[in-house]
């Protein structure tokens, strides 16, 4: 049984018109990512690595090139769809955690369900909740955005990812805010949702955090630079047990 | 997206900005509010101006001297021809279809009597008046065709004269002084109450025409003719009559125009009514510009909310949110803001309503229809000035939307 792709990509370009110039942030990507795949991607300050990630989360039309998700062809639907594949299938992780203010734990993870039209939900504060004790926050389930730490909140976000059980998730420079503690909670967290199937797609500007995962994209002027496998990626649970213990 | 889902994200906003939306609300509580007292004020003049044409008596037909013109009284062209007792006694003789005839002949007169002594209106009337005004007495009777013949000194005192002068015993049979003329109390009218313009019916004092034209000085013209037709059906032809009448006896050549007006209840009604609903819609619209500016601001508050909140629809987006569950979210908001915010305006209003009511006492009328229409009417502003807001939000790209700072 051979793996199925999750992602492929053909040719993508993306180019901003800002008017005055032209920005040409992708020139050409061609990539091919596997189901189960955990997958960093990296590269200097401005070479397009978020442009991508918003494409691969159907946030953005290429301007050129064809991206197959699942085998649908991405670049040929419109709006609505793109959100209903959005809503279904991905999991989106941010820098800033992006979670609803003065709205409780419980209530931003649900906002994926409200959207949800595929199926009717009844238990929708049951699976908020089961996802928040995943992230380990099951006793937080009521607290603001403005009452957790940064880790916590980006618990928060991870659970609202996941929430729809999305095939995919996708993540921006998620330990971009933390230190390296909860950076390694996290990613953690990344690791345990990657072994029960997740697709993982990961933007990183630290060479550490990469070490986690399966398989690093070396971005450089829009364009794949290298990419490199690695075979026995660092686990990070093991990586917090030798840390010394704290008081969260 | 289902509908449950989709109110529950509202509510949360709302919730989630008490102040904001309070803030919000309060130029529609304020426009519906505002709306109601009005119209119920418009609507209480109209009913009570109503009631008191019809508590006029049924059939009643006046004349007045001089020419109705819509905004009120105007002199015929010429010189001003007052009515007589020749008018009176030439209906009398030659009118066919009128049930009763009264001149009135009034003057304000102080009445020394009893305990007291009072400021009040005396009436010089026939003896058909009371019939014409379907006006019963309460106690005593009325004076005849001689007391009006000869000009007798006896008169009927209005229960507002009753209660000052003679609080304790029955005045039928005393004696009082009118502009210090004695008079002999024979009857009590019947309680009437006030009219519209808080003005007491009962503060009357009824004597024989003759007597009150020629026994108290300063009254000698005749303000009106009351007459009443024997039926409703009748007032038209009835009122032909007078005209024929009384243009004959005014000698008015065929061509020129009559130098008095002859008007039945229900045109009296009616021009009242049209006053009063012109003064109703004026008093509404500018009620509603109040309501307007409510709107606006329900506009202005969500387009501030729109920048504001830029972020979170760029993140509800990511999550899955098409366009359409942005502009139905923000267009729910601003319904529900308004929607409640009316709700909030009639209970004041209705509050206010009364208050007016109780303070001034004026008539004042909540029609059920306003109060549903005004829910009605707040619900279109808040779709109306949500909608450009909404389309705003809802147009905004996705990544954009989750870059603003
Ligand atoms: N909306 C936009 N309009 C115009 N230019 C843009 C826009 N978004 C990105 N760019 C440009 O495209 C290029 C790639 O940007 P991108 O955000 O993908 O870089 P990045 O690799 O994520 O950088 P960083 O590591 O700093 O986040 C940059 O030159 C950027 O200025
Ligand atoms: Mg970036």
């Amino acid at each position: 049984m051979t793996t199925p792709a999750v992602i492929s990509l053909t040719d993508i370009t993306k180019v901003y018109d800002t008017g005055e110039i032209q920005v040409h942030a992708l020139r050409g990507v061609n990539l091919e990512i596997l189901s189960g795949e955990f997958v960093a991607i990296m590269g200097a300050s401005g070479t397009g690595k978020s442009t991508l990630l918003n494409i691969l989360g159907c946030l953005d039309h290429p301007t050129e090139g064809s991206f197959l998700l699942d085998g649908v062809p991405v670049h040929t639907l419109n709006r609505d769809q793109m959100a209903d594949i959005r809503n279904s299938k991905i999991g989106f992780v941010f820098q800033s955690f992006n979670l609803l203010q003065r709205t409780t734990a419980q209530e931003n993870v649900l906002v994926p369900l409200l959207y949800n039209r595929r199926e009717k939900i009844d238990d929708m504060k049951e699976r908020a909740t089961t996802a928040l004790t995943r992230v380990g926050l099951g006793e937080r389930i009521f607290s603001h955005p403005n009452q957790l730490s940064g880790g916590q909140q980006q618990r928060v976000a991870i659970a609202r990812a996941m929430v729809n059980k999305p095939s995919l998730i996708l993540a921006d420079e998620p330990t971009g805010n933390l230190d390296s503690r909860t950076s390694l909670e996290i990613l953690a967290l990344f690791q345990d949702l990657n072994r029960q199937g997740v697709t993982v797609i990961m933007v990183t500007h630290e060479p550490d955090v990469a070490q986690y995962t399966k398989r690093i994209i070396e971005m450089k002027d829009g364009r794949i630079l290298r990419e490199s496998r690695l075979s026995v990626p660092r686990d990070a649970d093991e990586e917090l047990r030798k840390l010394p213990a704290e008081e969260e | 997206m289902r509908s449950a889902n989709l109110f529950r994200i509202a509510y949360q906003s709302i919730i989630k900005h008490k102040m904001r939306t309070l803030l919000t609300m309060l130029g529609i509580i304020i426009g519906v509010g505002a709306v109601i007292v009005m119209v119920a004020i418009g609507q209480g003049a109209q009913a009570s101006i109503q009631g008191q044409i019809n508590s006029l008596g049924t059939n009643l037909v006046l004349v007045f001297p001089g020419v109705f013109r819509q905004a009120g009284v105007s002199m015929g062209g010429g010189s001003f021809t007052r009515l007589s007792f020749d008018d009176v006694e030439k209906l009398k003789r030659e009118s066919t279809k009128l049930t009763g005839i009264s001149p009135v002949v009034r003057t304000g007169a102080q009445v020394i009597g009893g305990i007291s002594n009072w400021s009040t209106s005396v009436y010089g009337v026939s003896t058909d008046y009371l019939s014409i005004r379907e006006w019963p007495l309460s106690s005593g009777e009325f004076f005849t065709e001689g007391d009006v013949r000869s000009q007798t000194k006896v008169c009927i005192l209005g229960q507002t004269l009753v209660k000052n002068l003679f609080p304790d015993n029955d005045p039928v049979g005393q004696q009082v002084r009118i502009r210090n003329v004695p008079f002999k109390v024979i009857g009590v009218l019947s309680e009437k109450g006030q009219n519209s313009m808080g003005m007491d019916q009962d503060d009357i004092v009824l004597a024989p025409s003759s007597t009150v034209f020629y026994r108290l000085s300063g009254s000698r013209f005749i303000s009106q003719i009351l007459t009443s037709a024997a039926s409703t059906a009748e007032i038209p032809a009835a009122q032909e009559e007078i005209r024929t009448i009384l243009r004959e006896s005014h000698k008015i050549n065929e061509g020129e125009d009559d130098d008095f007006t002859v008007r039945n209840q229900t045109e009296l009604a009616s021009t009242a009514e049209e006053t009063t609903r012109v003064m109703t819609i004026l008093l509404a619209s500018i009620a509603s510009i109040s309501l307007l500016v409510g709107g606006i601001g329900i506009m202005n508050i969500m387009l501030v909310s729109v920048t504001e909140r830029t972020r979170e629809i760029g993140v509800r987006m990511a999550l899955g949110a098409r366009s359409r569950d942005i502009l139905v979210q923000f267009l729910v908001e601003a319904v529900v803001i308004s929607i409640v915010g009316g709700l909030i305006g009639i209970v004041l209003g209705v509050g206010a309503t009364l208050v007016v009511g109780a303070v001034t006492s004026w008539t004042t009328v909540i029609v059920p229809s306003t109060l549903f229409v005004s829910v009605g009417f707040s619900a279109m502003v808040g779709i109306f000035f949500g909608l450009y807001p909404a389309k705003k939000a809802s147009d905004l790209n996705p990544i954009e939307a989750l870059r603003y700072e």
